[in-house]
């Protein structure tokens, strides 16, 4: 999929992703060694996104998995078409037991969710499971047959195994500690806060009309906002925001103005606006 | 290959002697990623390495030194021969204003090469790193960088200016870790590296000492507290699941009955009313525990919609409410225990901890807190400064109780020991060693009523 890591990188910001020495490195042993991403850190870094631009990147279809609080085997593997199958038997009216037993199990009557889509698939797939911490521990059971040997077992038709394994990445916001069996299985990556330098680019690669001088404000002060010990800490997405509202207000310096009337485009909790602004000198009101 | 193979065999050794679990599966995949990255490149190597060995985000600092260790940057001293201390200083002094990380790394070989060696006689010499941040007193630099950027950049021009000290101090810190990697570096290239990366280097947080843990350390603890709450959480979440699915309730079994003629088709559950339990605080406060009683604190304020109701006292001869300050939102976890020292009576005539006087003291006033639902639990090393322990007092609040728990942060070992008096307790209410954040988050899953 990959040659290198230099190759990842280049690749991936072709998609507009622009990957930190470490995503590329471990998205390129993800690929090497065909082993499944786990991919943690705070919301707004580029989880998600990391999935969709490899997906863009290989050329492959992106297969989503959204866990929430109760998704079960029926919502993530595969389920049985019920009503389909109630058809089938009123219209064979007067066949044996036999052979409409046969019948309604077969591959006609399945509905394929996400995880056994991913894995009959021929061409090539990007899994992506997405918050995998919103779903209950008994989920993460159904994941270990499927992430560690590529397979599904469906007890009607047997055993699928993939022909050509999905490169998969599942996400979490580390809400509930996951297993260490599912651990296990997968690459780790955290994906923190990024450099000064990364965050520059992805401003001025995602808002491309904002001053040289105010993009580096903005990355700075971000950035010691991000030391201050916040309830909910800026993400590279609040960066991005906030360099757009400061476009959009047609600022072109970052003077106490500006700062007060936007900060809420970067905090989203009252007392971080209240301790942000006592910690740069605004005057509150 | 076998040199890289021991490598990563020494590596994954040292990381498993500081509780990081990996198992043979693991080490062979990080093979497989020195394989496929080369050893060109340290830094992919390093997150190559990371991202096979590692589960979780809390055990990255300390791979980050055992790598350092056995997989360094450089045998030996730095070539040139190192400069003296004032033209060290001028040159980092340069290098922060840049923010230059290569150049910063390469002065902190120089510094620890020039100014931080001692003893002469092999064996007993080495590097340290303490002796070379006194000697080259890198703080000091503050004043000088921050004109330096500032002349640079015209003066104090824009908002940003104002962040510029936290900044520099920042690269100073950092130019500081970098002088300790380095000596441990050298140590080890001297003593052996794999004793250096058991016992030179600083464990996970959840894994230091309460009683002995440096300021930064319980820093790192205090923010650890939100994802430690989270998981206990569903813990207790999981434990109450369980135990709402109780026994037999015989009499509804039997009524049930009736309707099958008799036959007890279905079991009827006993169903357990919901009753959120009631938790009270004990802690004491003074210097030698607040750093545990601190974080205990923090961390069942975090827990504190699992409960009913939660009220916290501290104590260190004299007792006092402190719930209040712990509210949620409005706690500022690094100014807790200065908060809690400067707005509640604590201290009588003296300022060392006298237990008896404030158990006494709990038992009289707020004896009311403490009802047949409340669990209770005490933190403190049970040190009593030869004064009265006040048993009557523990066993009082112990009847009173539902549960009481005495959490003490010493070594089981030196308990009894000197002026503790922490067997005496013991034997009224049960006392457990709780010295980590790891073993409390054990405690705490384990004792916590549901």
């Amino acid at each position: 999929m990959f040659t290198s890591v230099d190759d990842v990188s280049t690749r991936l910001a072709e998609t507009g992703y622009l990957a930190s020495p470490a995503v590329a490195t471990t998205v390129f042993l993800a690929a090497r060694l065909g082993k499944p991403l786990l991919v943690e850190g705070p919301a707004g870094v580029g989880k998600t996104e990391l999935a969709k631009a490899v997906a863009q990147v290989a050329a492959a279809r992106l297969v989503r998995l959204q866990c929430y609080e109760g998704v079960d085997e029926s919502r993530a593997l595969y389920e049985w078409n019920h009503a389909k199958q109630l058809l089938r038997i009123s219209a064979g009216r007067g066949e044996s037991w036999d052979e409409a037993r046969t019948d309604i199990f077969s591959e006609e009557f399945l509905l394929p969710r996400p995880l056994l889509t991913a894995i009959r698939g021929d061409e090539p797939t990007v899994l992506l499971i997405d918050e995998t911490d919103k779903a209950d521990i008994e989920m993460e059971g159904l994941l270990l047959e499927v992430l560690s040997d590529f397979q599904v077992t469906v007890p009607e038709l047997g055993t699928v195994t993939a022909t050509r394994r999905p490169f998969v990445v599942l996400t979490s916001n580390a809400g509930r500690e996951l297993s260490e069996a599912l651990r296990r299985r997968c690459l780790f990556l955290h994906i923190g806060f990024p450099e000064e330098e990364l965050e520059r680019r992805i401003v001025r690669l995602k808002v491309p009309g904002l001053g040289q001088a105010l993009t580096e404000s903005v990355v700075r002060v971000v950035g010691a906002l991000r030391a201050m010990d916040l309830r909910k800490a800026p993400s590279v997405a609040e960066t991005v925001d906030w360099a757009r509202t400061l476009l959009a207000l047609g600022a072109d310096t970052l003077d106490e103005t500006v700062v007060q009337d936007t900060l809420g485009v970067i905090l989203k909790h009252q007392d971080d606006i209240q301790k942000a602004a006592a910690k740069l000198d605004l005057d509150t009101l | 290959m076998t040199a890289v193979a021991d490598r990563i065999t020494g590596l994954v050794g040292a990381l498993r002697a500081h509780g990081v679990r990996i198992g043979t599966g693991e080490s062979v995949d990080a093979a497989r990623a020195v394989e496929a990255l080369g050893l060109a490149d340290r830094e992919l190597l390093r997150e190559g390495l990371a991202a096979t060995l590692l589960h979780g985000p809390g055990q990255r600092t300390l791979f980050d030194s055992v790598f350092d260790l056995y997989f360094p940057r450089g045998v030996g001293g730095p070539r040139e021969a190192p400069g003296d201390r004032e033209s060290l200083r001028d040159r980092l002094a340069e290098a922060l204003a840049a923010d230059d990380r290569a150049l910063m790394g390469r002065l902190a070989a120089e510094a620890v090469d020039g100014l931080g060696g001692y003893g002469s006689s092999p064996g007993s010499d080495g590097w340290s790193a303490y002796q070379t941040l006194d000697r080259l007193r890198p703080q000091t630099l503050l004043a000088r960088v921050r004109a330096d950027v500032r002349g640079r950049e015209g003066s104090g021009a824009g908002f940003a200016d104002r962040l510029l000290d936290d900044e520099i101090r920042g690269r100073i810190e950092e130019f500081r870790r970098m002088v300790g990697a380095e000596a441990r570096r050298r140590v080890a290239e001297r003593r052996g590296r794999d004793e250096i990366a058991r016992r030179g280097v600083r464990p996970t947080a959840d894994r230091v000492d309460f009683l002995f843990a440096d300021r930064d350390q319980l820093t790192e603890l205090r923010r650890a507290v939100a994802p430690l709450a989270r998981k206990l959480a569903t813990r207790l979440a999981a434990r109450r699941r369980r135990a709402a699915r109780g026994a037999i309730d015989l009499r509804r079994t039997l009524r049930s009955s009736l309707s099958t003629g008799g036959v007890p088709m279905r079991p009827v559950l006993r169903r357990r009313r919901p009753v959120r339990p009631e938790l009270v605080l004990l802690c004491d406060v003074s210097g030698s525990v607040s750093g545990f009683s601190d974080f205990t604190m923090l961390l069942v304020q975090a827990l504190h919609d699992q409960f009913g109701k939660v009220r916290v006292f501290a104590f260190v001869n004299r007792l006092d409410e402190v719930t209040g300050l712990l509210d949620h939102g409005r706690a500022d976890p690094d100014g807790l225990s200065a908060r809690i020292r400067a707005e509640a009576t604590l201290t009588g005539w003296h300022g060392s901890s006298d237990y008896g006087v404030a158990l006494g003291e709990f038992a009289e006033r707020y004896g009311g807190a403490v009802g047949p639902r409340t669990t209770v639990f005490v933190l403190g090393d049970a040190r009593t400064n030869m004064s009265d322990p006040n048993l009557p007092a523990v066993r009082e609040i112990a009847r009173q109780a539902r549960r009481v728990y005495w959490l003490n942060p010493e070594p089981r070992d030196r308990w009894g020991t000197g002026d503790s008096a922490a067997p005496a307790y013991a034997d009224l209410v049960e006392m457990h060693e709780c010295r980590t954040a790891r073993q409390l988050s054990t405690l705490v899953a384990h004792l916590l009523p549901v």
